[in-house]
């Protein structure tokens, strides 16, 4: 498996929004640190769940690997080629097979136009910078197959939005996105505005494409039970820094970061049994704000076990047992 | 709930409420009873639009009517039907002993005004406090819910506080007057997991403290299993089953508690397969038919089911359900 080129590569990637001052001349006087400096890869046909509170990058990474911001510091591969240094030509007909999902299915559909213009746009749009060759007749009929494979009936096409609950609206956006057959899948929190009952059908929908069109996801989320369940591995994030990866099972059965033990006792598991005799690590505070330059530990803060060391060092990525990546100064030598 | 000798704090007999639009009338609640001990949680799951915040909202009288109205049932709190109350008697009941903690910590504070003015407005209406004496006991319970430095924050803005310690805040006015109930509205959706912990941990402590009973209002199992003594699940505007925390996770009775207990994954169990999930929508609460308004997505939907609603029905003691499986079909099965 790993002598395989990985399907997409993020290396020491950094994306800092200026925060600037001054009305007709603007100068910065800081950064909002939202990925500062992460390294991960996916593998074809893979799901990488990507976990982490609101505010720590998650999102972020997502849109810097669309190349929808700019990134600060580091590469972006995507087979091999470096993303964030094409020529935006280059970039466009990259990018098909990359596409995005997105989390508020009321706000990602425009209101004015109907499920099947929707859904058409990403082929039009390719078509027209001659990118791809298709006939009118031809994106209809992928329209029409598109909706039937995401579970919705072809004589939707010509609704709007508004005419769909958000389940349904979820399948729209999830339609758009395969409409190019892209090879991964950038889906962002695509489950947390649905109910419960609505979530395990996209889950499964999300699953079931996957095994049909060999999909990589990069799938990012809060719910720990929902990452577990859909990801191959999983990467745990705090304040713009990876805390952890490892394989899913092997994370959810010995979590070795204090960040990632805490979120694990925190999350609330529906079982009245096993409520009553947990013991909870509740973490002190709130995330702190992710403006600073910071010197040691970014969870120095909160963390339950932090020793004076940790102030000053930075803990890198180490890996552990195979594929188990962590960082933090209570495994491994210091210093090295 | 097996105390049978206690009195409850808050009946509630049959309310019903609903909402008049332009396409039809929304039965958002309808024949929805239940009781509330001194001490107990009781937790309301359903999912979004099944009329878990219409009921809390009657139970307040804080329903914009028109559109809304109550038209129907008993809310007797302390023997009195606070339906019949008038506006002033329903006052100062209203974040006295009964208060509210909302959704959204963003929205509910008011942005305009400190900390304090919005803490000692609340103080000085419901207790015979003076401003300085309403200030020191907004201090004192800003300490309790734990946010540090609460002399100095206290003169702060909502704005300065982030989510968690926003909800803090709430959770701090709303005991301030010692209520007897504390409406819990989804308070914790709009939060991160550590600080959900955070905040669960602090509502369960202070209802203790202050025998407060607590009615818990979510969409997440996860919180109804470490939070409430007994549950109510609410679909389409009625309550379809009803048990203790223990029970219905243990042995759910109704088809869509089943569904909705299996199709949330787990972590504590590896789930390789398939998720179970319920097929359909949720039914639209205009014009619902005069059966049961689970029947088009349940999988052991039966003949009766499509002909008449299931009324709630206790089948085991203390736990109550609405569903045919499990109710005498006698007299309606020759139709």
């Amino acid at each position: 498996m790993s002598n395989k080129q990985p399907l997409l590569e993020v290396k020491d990637v950094k994306l800092h929004f200026p925060i600037e001052d001054g009305v007709l001349f603007k100068r910065q006087v800081g950064a909002i640190r939202a990925i500062d400096g992460i390294s991960f890869t996916v593998r074809e046909g893979e799901t990488l769940g990507i976990v982490g509170e609101s505010g720590c990058g998650k999102s972020t990474t997502a849109r810097a690997i669309a190349q929808l911001h700019p990134v600060t510091e580091g590469n972006i591969y995507f087979e091999g080629k470096d993303l964030t240094k094409m020529s935006t030509k280059e970039l466009l007909a990259t990018r098909k097979n990359i596409q995005m999902v997105f989390q508020d299915p009321y706000a990602s559909l425009n209101p004015r136009m109907t499920v099947r213009t929707i859904i058409s746009e990403p082929l039009n749009i390719y078509v027209k910078r001659r990118l791809l060759e298709m006939s009118q007749t031809e994106i209809e009929n992928r329209v029409e197959e598109l909706m039937e494979i995401v579970g919705l009936s072809r004589f939707y096409k010509n609704r709007y939005p508004h005419e769909f609950s958000g389940g349904q609206r979820q399948r729209i956006g999830i339609a758009r996105a395969l409409a190019l057959n892209p090879k991964i899948i950038l889906a962002d929190e695509p489950v947390s505005a649905l109910d419960v009952s609505i979530q395990s059908q996209i889950l499964n929908l999300l699953k079931d494409l996957q095994k049909e069109f060999g999909l990589a996801y990069v799938f990012i989320a809060h719910d720990l039970a929902v990452i577990e369940y859909i990801s191959n591995r999983v990467a745990v994030m705090y304040l713009g820094k990876l805390v952890e990866i490892a394989d899913s099972v092997l994370l959810y059965k010995n979590p070795m970061h204090p960040y990632t033990q805490a979120l694990m006792s925190a999350a609330p598991i529906p079982d009245p049994q096993i409520e009553k005799n947990r013991k909870r690590i509740i973490l002190k505070g709130d995330v702190p704000s992710p403006d600073k330059e910071r010197i040691g530990c970014y969870f120095y803060d909160r963390c339950p076990k932090k020793m004076e060391y940790c102030k000053t060092h930075i803990p890198p990525m180490k890996d552990l047992v195979k594929g188990h990546q962590v960082a933090c100064w209570l495994y491994g030598k210091k210093g090295e | 709930m097996s105390d049978t000798t206690k009195k409850p704090v808050l009946q509630v007999k049959n309310l019903q409420t609903y909402f008049k639009t332009d396409d039809g009338i929304v039965k958002a609640v309808e024949r929805v009873s239940f009781d509330l001990f001194i001490g107990q949680t009781l937790g309301i799951v359903g999912e979004s639009g099944c009329g878990k915040s219409v009921t809390n909202l009657s139970l307040m009288r804080l329903i914009p009517s028109p559109p809304g109205k109550i038209v129907g049932g008993e809310v007797l709190f302390k023997d009195k039907d606070i339906l019949k109350l008038s506006n002033a008697e329903m006052r100062s009941i209203r974040g006295n002993s009964i208060s509210m903690i909302f959704q959204d910590p963003m929205t509910s504070l008011n942005p305009f005004l400190r900390i304090s003015t919005q803490m000692v407005e609340t103080i000085v209406l419901h207790q015979a406090l003076s401003k300085a004496e309403a200030k020191k006991k907004a201090i004192e319970m800003l300490e309790l819910v734990g946010i540090p430095a609460p002399e100095k924050r206290v003169d702060d803005y909502p704005h300065q506080f982030s989510g968690g310690m926003r909800q803090r805040v709430m959770i701090a006015m709303s005991l301030s007057c010692n209520a007897d109930i504390l409406i819990a509205d989804e308070p914790t959706t709009a939060l991160d997991v550590t600080i959900q912990a955070q905040i669960l941990e602090l509502i369960k402590e202070l209802a203790q403290k202050f025998h407060t009973a607590v009615i818990m209002i979510t969409h997440d199992l996860g919180v109804v299993a470490g939070m409430c003594d007994n549950v109510c699940v609410m679909y389409a505007g009625r309550f379809v089953e009803k048990a203790d925390t223990d029970s219905l996770f243990g042995k759910p009775l109704h088809p869509y508690t089943q569904g909705l207990i299996n199709s949330v994954p787990r972590m504590d169990k590896t789930n390789g397969g398939k998720l179970f999930s319920i097929e359909g929508q949720p039914p639209n609460l205009i014009n619902l038919p005069d059966c049961c308004s689970f029947h088009p997505r349940c999988d052991k939907a039966m003949d009766i089911c499509r002909k008449k609603y299931p009324q709630l029905t206790e089948v085991e003691k203390g736990r109550q359900v609405a569903c045919w499986l499990y109710l005498d079909k006698e007299g309606t099965e020759n139709e």
